[in-house]
C-alpha cells in the first residue's frame, strides 16, 4: 500500500486596514461612521488609561500593571463585537476590552492599586476576573459554553489569552473538550510575540498559532492584530457562527507589545530597540486616524478633542477610585466562602482585637 | 427504607438531587454510557440524558476548569475525578480557580460545585490508585473537604455538597464501597457540612478518624473505653467535638491512612496542643501511613495503621 496524504491544511489571515490608513473595501465590515468614531475613541482612551496606570505605578499609587500599549485593537476591536451580556473570561492583560465592553474605569484603577473589590463586575456585565495564572481561564470558558448550550441561552462565551497560554495543558485541555463538543465558544489570542522574555518563535515550532485549532476539530484564523476592522469582523463572524451552532473558533490577532511586561520588567534586556520600533510603525491607532482623515472622519481638533476628553475621563476615574476608603481587613474573610468556618470567624474576631 | 452499600447511596443522592434540580449536571470521565469505573453514576445517563450526564475527554483539569465554568454560569456540577490520584492535573484549577472565584471577585461570582473522587486503598489497583491526598485540599481556603465513612452519612453529606453553595471536594474510601449494607431513607435528608459524629463514646481515651480507617478503628477500641470521632467534614473540622472529648478523656489518638508528615493528623494534634493541652495527660499519638509512596498490594497492608499499631498507641497512652 502506498503512502497517502490523509490531511493537508491552510490558515488564513486577515488584513482589512495597512498601515497607510487604506482599507480593502471588499473585506470592511459594515460599520457606521458613528461606529468607526466610538472605536478611536475606545482605543485613544485605552491608551490614555495605559498611559496613566504606568505614570501612577512609578508614582506608587498603584500597584504592578500589565501595559496593553499596541495592542489595543485587538482588544477593542474584539471587544466591539461582543454583547453586554455576553461572558467574557480575560487574562490579566485586557484593559482595552473592558473599556470597550462599558466597565466602571474606577473600579480598573481600583483593582490595580491593590483592591479586589475592582473586580466586581456591575449586574449585567458578565467579565470573570482576571485570570493571574496563565492559561487556565480557558476551561472556565468551555464549561461556561457548555452551560449555555445547556441552558439553549444565544449568550457567546470568549476567553482571552496570550501567545505564552498556548503552551499551556489548559489550553489543550480546553481546546479539545471545545472541539469534541462543538461549542459556542471564542477563543481570542493576542499574540503579542513576547511572554515576558520568551520570544513566539521559541514558544512553538508551529509556524502560527492559529493552526492549533485545526488539530482539535475547529477553524483557526490569524488577524492583523493591529487592524481594528480586522479584529472586529474576525470577532463578530466567530460569535455569530458559535451563537448559530457552528462551533468554537480560534482567533490568533498577530500584534505586538510595545512595552514591557509589567511595570516590573525591563524588555531591553531581551529584545531589540529596532524591533519596537519597527512595530511602532504599525500603531493601530495611527493608522485608524490615518483612515478617518481620508474620509473627513478626523480633523486635527477632533483628534485633540478625543484625546482631551479621554484625559478628563480618566482624570475623573482617577480621582474617584483614589477616593474609595481602603477596604477593612476584615474584607479578606468576608466573601471566602459564603458562611466563614468558625475558625475564620475567630481568626477574624482575633484580628480585630490584636490577639496573637 | 431500602438497604444500600455506599455507592448505591451516593447514586441515589445524584438521582434525588438531579431530579429535584435541573442545575445538577454530572461530568466526568466513563460516567456515562459505563456509569463510572465504580458504577456509581450507573443508570443516571439512561434517566436523565447526555445532557446531564456528560462523558468528557480525558481531560482532569478541563474536567474541573469545565465545572468551575458551569458553576459561575450558575449550573451546579458535580465533577467526577476517577481516582483521587488522578487529581494532581487538576490541581491548579481547585486551588487556582475553584476555591478562590468568590474571593476574587469579592462575591460577584461563586462555584458552587462538588468534585467527587474515589479514595484511599484497598482495591488491588495499579500505583496511583489508592491515594489519600486530603491534606493538600485541607490546606486551601475556599474549599470544603468531605470523606463519609458509610452509605447512610455518605448520601445525607453528598446531598449538603450538592447544595452547598461553595465548592465541595466529596472523598470516597473506596474499601467501602461494597463494604457494609446500610438502613438508606429514599426520601430527603442531609447531614451538615463541618459536623463530626461521635460513632462510640468512652471516658479514657480519645480516637479521631475518617473513612475506611474508621471500620478499624472501631475495631481496635474494643478492649479500651474510648471515645470514637469520625470528623466526617475535614475542612472546616469540627473543632467544638474533638475539643469537648479530648478535654473529657485528656488522651488523643489519631488514625489516617495518609502520611504522617503535614498528614491532617498534624493540624488535629496541633489543634489539641493549643486549646486543650492543660487538659492532657500524655502526648497526642498519631497512626498513620508511613512517609512513603502508597505501596502496591503486596506491601500495602503493612503501610497502612491495622489494628495492632492502633492498639499499642492506644496502650502507650494509656500508661499516662
Amino acid at each position: 500500500m502506498p503512502e497517502r496524504t490523509i490531511a493537508t491544511f491552510t490558515i488564513k489571515r486577515l488584513e482589512i486596514l495597512d498601515d497607510k490608513g487604506n482599507a480593502d473595501e471588499r473585506l470592511m465590515p459594515s460599520l457606521e461612521e458613528v461606529d468607526i468614531r466610538r472605536m478611536y475613541e475606545l482605543l485613544v482612551l485605552s491608551r490614555t488609561f495605559d498611559e496613566r496606570a504606568l505614570n501612577l505605578q512609578r508614582e506608587g499609587r498603584i500597584g504592578t500593571y500589565p501595559s496593553i500599549f499596541g495592542q489595543e485593537a485587538a482588544q477593542v476591536g474584539s471587544a466591539y463585537a461582543l454583547d453586554k451580556s455576553d461572558w467574557v473570561f480575560p487574562s490579566f492583560r485586557e484593559t482595552g476590552m473592558y473599556i470597550a465592553m462599558g466597565y466602571p474605569l474606577p473600579l480598573l484603577f481600583q483593582y490595580w492599586s491593590g483592591d479586589e473589590r475592582g473586580l466586581i463586575s456591575p449586574q449585567g456585565l458578565n467579565i470573570l476576573p482576571v485570570s493571574v495564572s496563565v492559561g487556565t481561564h480557558i476551561p472556565h470558558a468551555v464549561g461556561a459554553a457548555m452551560a449555555v448550550r445547556y441552558r439553549r441561552d444565544r449568550a457567546a462565551v470568549i476567553a482571552y489569552f496570550g501567545d505564552g497560554a498556548s503552551s499551556k495543558g489548559d489550553f489543550h485541555e480546553g481546546f479539545t473538550i471545545a472541539g469534541a463538543f462543538r461549542l459556542p465558544v471564542v477563543f481570542l489570542c493576542q499574540n503579542n510575540q513576547w511572554a515576558i522574555s520568551m520570544p513566539r518563535e521559541r514558544q512553538t515550532a508551529a509556524d502560527t498559532l492559529a493552526q492549533k485549532a485545526l488539530a482539535y476539530g475547529f477553524e483557526g484564523v490569524q488577524v492583523d492584530g493591529n487592524d481594528v476592522f480586522a479584529v472586529y469582523r474576525a470577532t463578530r463572524e466567530a460569535l455569530e457562527k458559535a451563537r448559530n451552532g457552528g462551533g468554537p473558533t480560534f482567533i490568533e490577532c498577530y500584534t505586538y507589545r510595545l512595552s514591557h511586561h509589567t511595570t516590573s520588567d525591563d524588555a531591553s534586556r531581551y529584545r531589540s530597540r529596532e524591533e519596537v520600533e519597527q512595530w511602532k510603525r504599525k500603531d493601530p491607532i495611527d493608522r485608524l486616524e490615518l483612515l478617518m482623515e481620508k474620509r473627513g472622519l478626523l480633523s486635527g481638533k477632533d483628534r485633540r478633542e478625543v484625546k482631551e476628553r479621554s484625559l478628563e475621563i480618566i482624570d475623573a476615574a482617577v480621582r474617584e477610585a483614589e477616593s474609595v476608603p481602603p477596604p477593612g481587613a476584615d474584607e479578606m474573610f468576608l466573601n471566602l466562602v459564603e458562611k466563614p468556618s468558625r475558625r475564620q470567624s475567630k481568626q477574624m474576631t482575633g484580628m480585630k482585637n490584636a490577639d496573637v | 427504607m431500602p438497604t444500600c452499600n455506599m455507592v448505591q447511596a451516593i447514586n441515589l443522592a445524584l438521582r434525588e438531587e438531579m431530579a429535584k434540580d435541573d442545575r445538577v449536571l454530572v461530568i466526568g470521565e466513563d460516567v456515562g454510557m459505563d456509569g463510572g469505573v465504580f458504577r456509581v453514576t450507573d443508570g443516571l445517563l439512561g434517566e436523565f440524558g447526555p445532557e446531564r450526564v456528560v462523558d468528557m475527554p480525558l481531560a482532569e483539569s478541563g474536567i474541573v476548569g469545565a465545572a468551575v465554568g458551569m458553576a459561575l454560569y450558575g449550573l451546579r456540577p458535580v465533577a467526577e475525578i476517577q481516582f483521587m490520584g488522578f487529581i494532581y492535573g487538576s490541581f491548579d484549577q481547585i486551588f487556582s480557580h475553584a476555591a478562590r472565584m468568590r474571593n476574587r471577585s469579592r462575591g460577584r461570582f461563586c462555584c458552587p460545585m462538588v468534585i467527587r473522587t474515589p479514595y484511599g486503598s484497598g482495591i488491588k489497583a495499579p500505583e496511583l490508585h489508592e491515594e489519600s491526598a486530603e491534606a493538600f485540599f485541607c490546606h486551601m481556603p475556599g474549599i470544603k473537604v468531605v470523606v463519609p465513612s458509610g452509605p447512610f452519612n455518605a448520601k445525607g453529606l453528598l446531598v449538603s455538597a450538592i447544595r452547598d453553595p461553595d465548592p465541595v471536594l466529596f472523598l470516597e474510601p473506596t474499601r467501602l464501597y461494597r463494604l457494609v449494607r446500610e438502613n438508606v431513607p429514599d426520601e430527603e435528608y442531609t447531614l451538615p457540612l463541618g459536623k463530626a459524629r461521635i460513632v462510640k463514646e468512652g471516658g479514657d481515651v480519645t480516637v479521631i478518624a475518617w473513612g475506611s480507617m474508621l471500620e478499624r478503628v472501631v475495631k481496635a477500641v474494643e478492649p479500651y473505653s474510648a471515645d470514637v470521632i469520625d470528623l466526617m467534614t475535614l475542612s472546616p473540622f469540627d473543632e467544638e467535638t474533638v475539643l469537648e472529648s479530648v478535654r473529657k478523656t485528656g488522651r488523643a489518638v489519631i488514625v489516617h491512612e495518609a502520611a504522617k508528615t503535614c498528614g491532617f493528623g498534624a493540624e488535629l494534634a496541633a489543634t489539641i496542643a493549643e486549646e486543650a493541652i492543660l487538659y492532657l495527660r500524655g502526648p497526642v499519638l498519631r497512626v498513620t501511613g508511613y512517609d512513603v509512596h502508597v505501596p502496591l498490594a503486596k506491601l500495602v497492608d503493612s503501610y497502612l495503621p491495622g489494628v495492632d499499631r492502633i492498639r499499642k498507641a492506644i496502650d502507650e497512652i494509656m500508661r499516662y
